[in-house]
């Protein structure tokens, strides 16, 4: 195939997983949980955000073991998550099939100047962005699904929204541009003029865009869908609260019906304990995942 | 004329904007209003698990079942596996509106999804055709009243039964409207009949 006739098909799958929440997992039972409530897809990983932010050290791809274990009990498409810039371990989750490939902030970088050659992969890459530049980077590395980064295991919606935000006001701001400013605005952007081009055009990303970060509630999820996001990752979310099934059922309903507010109401009722969450401004520069990769 | 797109989930937005563009109207339909008031109706692919099990929190499976027993259905993919005969999970089963046998995932994982050129036998015309199979299911029987329409391989991947339509690739993830004019043709003559049948 070619690499435009690669590229759709890529694309392709991330279109399927719109309108949906996709939910990491740690294990079997929590996968199956997960696509008992609704799940598009899940995220096979050896320990969630949350837990990674409480216990450091390097983070790494998962256990081989987990992700097959993963994929043996659900249907729906199973991602996983490799460092960025880590082509190796991108090219072991390839060989596991797994569906897409998450090329993370959330784990520790393996390279600080280049992010993953994805066009050089057959299985589709989703990327993290904090804004239009970063965004435009990454598809032009080969991703074909863009999440925007927010700051996973906070539980923290504050960061999900400041990028959501950034990208989509980038997106208009092009869509206003004369020809003439494409140029010196791709410059700006650190992004490929023909990107920018493209987006002027349609005025969207040439791929889906999915939010990530911090969701906890369902409102939160009905909030990042409103702003532009086609999907939802959560993340440490749902299993880090007190009643991960019934959660989980909620927020995928918000991301279904994000403007019926009555029934986002009833299902917000009696969810039990979210997880606890932490201030971003309690954290330090270092411990902001979203700073990595550029 | 109104054709209804399934808006649970899935790419939806895609069959919206084919249908659009073929100058019909189309709407989102997440309710059982939205559902009623389509003359046809569109299954996008999605994740079938996800589809099946959103449409029967929000009850809308049975009223599912009784449009496509007077009005046309066209599945996609996911759409496909719904209105097929085989179960989804062992406790989950498919709607059983055309008598196809169906395997999900059929070709493997997404890294075995392709696009592949297809030779389209609709009743009217022969079309040459791209077919974009995304983690893809197989049609791996089919009874007396189904006609096959495309063929990949040896495998049927169009195929129609009175009002239903189903293909296991993605006509809407092209530029190419050839299968939902075709739709909107089909949805146009089951309009007429239930005119005559109700005028009689």
């Amino acid at each position: 195939m070619s690499i435009e006739k690669e590229l759709q098909v890529k694309i392709g799958l991330a279109e399927m997983l719109k309108g949906g929440v996709i939910m990491d997992v740690t294990n079997a039972d929590q996968a199956k949980i997960a696509q008992d409530a609704g799940a598009v897809a899940v995220m096979a990983l050896e320990r969630i955000p949350a837990q990674i932010r409480q216990q450091g050290g390097v983070a790494r791809m998962s256990d081989p073991k987990i992700i097959r274990s993963i994929q043996k009990v659900v249907t729906i498409p199973v991602m996983a998550k490799c460092r960025i810039g880590h082509f190796a371990e991108a090219q072991v989750l390839q060989a596991l099939g797994v569906d897409f490939i998450d090329e993370s902030e959330v784990l520790t970088p393996a390279d600080e100047e280049y992010h993953v050659d994805k066009f050089s992969f057959k299985v589709p890459f989703v990327c993290g962005c904090r804004d239009l530049g970063e965004a435009l980077r990454r598809i032009a590395e080969g991703a074909a699904l863009i999440r925007t980064k927010g700051e996973a295991g906070t539980g923290n919606i504050v960061e999900a929204v400041r990028h959501m935000r950034a990208v989509q006001s980038g997106i208009r701001r092009l869509t206003l541009l004369g020809n003439e400013e494409l140029v010196t605005e791709g410059k700006k952007l650190g992004a490929p003029v023909e990107l920018l081009r493209q987006i002027k055009k349609s005025g969207k990303l040439p791929v889906p865009n999915f939010s990530a970060g911090g969701v906890a509630t369902p409102a939160d999820a009905s909030l990042m869908v409103q702003l532009g996001a086609e999907s939802v990752f959560v993340g440490s979310g749902i299993f880090m609260s007190s009643d991960p099934a019934k959660r989980a059922k909620a927020i995928v309903s918000a991301v279904t019906h994000c403007q019926d507010f009555d029934l986002i109401a009833r299902i917000s009722e009696d969810l039990g304990d979210p997880m606890p969450g932490i201030d971003i401004a309690t954290l330090k520069e270092e411990e902001k995942m979203a700073a990595r990769g550029w | 004329m109104t054709i209804g797109v399934l808006a649970l989930q899935g790419d939806f937005a895609r069959h919206i904007r084919m249908i659009e563009g073929l100058a019909a109207k189309a709407v989102e339909v997440k309710t059982k209003a939205t559902l009623h008031s389509s003359d046809g109706l569109i299954i996008p692919g999605g994740e079938s698990t996800t589809l099946a099990k959103l449409l029967h929190k929000h009850h809308l499976w049975d009223q599912v079942v009784q449009f496509g027993r007077t009005k046309p259905i066209y599945g996609t993919c996911a759409g496909l596996i719904l209105l097929g005969t085989s179960p989804i999970l062992p406790n989950l089963d498919a709607m059983g509106l055309i008598d196809i046998a169906v395997q999900r995932n059929a070709y493997g994982r997404q890294i075995d999804s392709f696009v592949a050129n297809l030779e389209l036998h609709l009743p009217d015309q022969k079309v040459a055709f791209e077919g974009v199979f995304i983690r893809a299911p197989k049609i791996t029987g089919f009874g007396k009243s189904v006609q096959p329409l495309a063929w990949h391989d040896g495998n049927v991947v169009l195929a129609e039964s009175d009002r239903i339509l189903v293909s296991t690739f993605h006509p809407e993830l092209t530029d190419d409207p050839a299968i939902h004019s075709y739709f909107i043709r089909q949805v146009a003559a089951s309009m007429q009949h239930r005119d005559i049948q109700g005028a009689a």
